[in-house]
């Protein structure tokens, strides 16, 4: 299935449609085993300082940066000018365009501020980046993401971390009839249900975390996520039977022994 | 002279470059952005770029993040 449905963002083409952060695992090595168990070809990591005091040892000695496209997001930045300043920290660092915008408005919801993501937006698109965009489910916004020249957009299902789902599947809907670019699902996702659900309403992908790295068993969470993203995808391809309120038997009438 | 690095004052040998302190501070030039005054400091530059009294440099790199 794969082959025949590429996944292509910003001119790039990719198999698998679950995105996965490298955030909150108890220890890199777990990270580098549930990254390669959820089959994940895209992964976002956050630009910090260099500690300077403490051990050397970095998240890249585990993860082959070959292996993935690594995706650094603007993640704790409330404005448009320190989203920018770090995306272009973050090119320097990695040698590539590619970039998760969020630019949050508060600490508590850690909702996107619309209006500064939109100036940051059209900075960064100006400058080159392959910006994917963390937004509301809002499709006025997200076509004004698109019209910038974002690469996707990414509303949230539900708060960052919040691990409700996928609170309002008609705005993700309507979205995904208004805009051409990829939608990808970002925030809110808690189980592997979640997931199947965002892909089963027509998403092109889905962009976790902490449903993952704070799962019981973040391993087993990994495979469950990665199976419920190819599941999703394929009852959404295959195209659902309409909801009806009565039964329809499976079994034919005719031939019943009276 | 004193420089202040990710946000600390610290001491540097005067006629630094940005390599040399990447060097000093064991930190592999590949996986950092080094930002000098504000301005990003393109790697092929770091050889050139001299360090001066009061300058404010941040060297960042990918942590785990979402």
């Amino acid at each position: 299935m794969n082959s025949a449905d590429p996944f292509i963002i910003g001119g790039r083409k990719f198999s698998s449609r679950l995105m996965v952060g490298t955030g909150k695992y108890a220890s890199f090595e777990q990270t580098a085993q549930a990254l390669e168990i959820s089959g994940a070809e895209i992964i976002t990591v956050a630009v910090r300082r260099v500690n300077l005091d403490r051990s050397k040892e970095s998240l890249l000695d585990y993860i082959d940066p070959q292996k993935y496209t690594l995706l650094p997001n603007t993640a704790g930045c409330y404005t448009a000018d320190d989203a920018v300043r770090t995306c272009r920290l973050a090119r320097e660092a990695g040698m590539s365009d590619f970039v998760k915008l969020e630019v949050l408005g508060d600490e508590k919801t850690l909702f996107p501020d619309n209006e500064e993501l939109l100036k940051a937006a059209r900075v960064l698109v100006a400058e080159g980046f392959t910006v994917l965009p963390y937004c509301s489910d809002d499709v006025i916004v997200c076509k004004k993401l698109e019209d910038i020249g974002c690469a996707a957009v990414m509303p949230l299902g539900a708060p960052i971390g919040s691990g409700l789902g996928i609170r309002n599947p008609y705005n993700i809907r309507i979205i995904l009839e208004n805009v051409k670019i990829p939608v990808i699902v970002d925030a809110g996702v808690g189980s592997a249900s979640d997931a199947a659900i965002a892909m089963e309403l027509g998403c092109d992908g889905v962009l976790m975390n902490t449903a993952i790295a704070g799962a019981q068993d973040p391993i087993a969470m990994a495979e469950a996520m990665k199976l419920a993203v190819i599941a999703g995808r394929l009852s959404y391809k295959a195209g659902r039977i309409p909801r009806k309120l009565y039964a329809n038997a499976s079994s034919p009438l005719d031939g019943m022994i009276s | 002279m004193q420089i202040v690095l990710n946000g600390d004052s610290v001491e540097c040998v005067a006629g630094s470059s940005v390599a040399s302190l990447l060097v000093t501070l064991e930190v592999a030039r590949e996986r950092v952005a080094v930002e000098l005054n504000a301005a990003i400091v393109p790697k092929a530059d770091y050889e050139k770029r001299l360090l001066a009294d009061g300058d404010k440099i941040e060297i960042v790199h990918f942590v785990g993040g979402g």
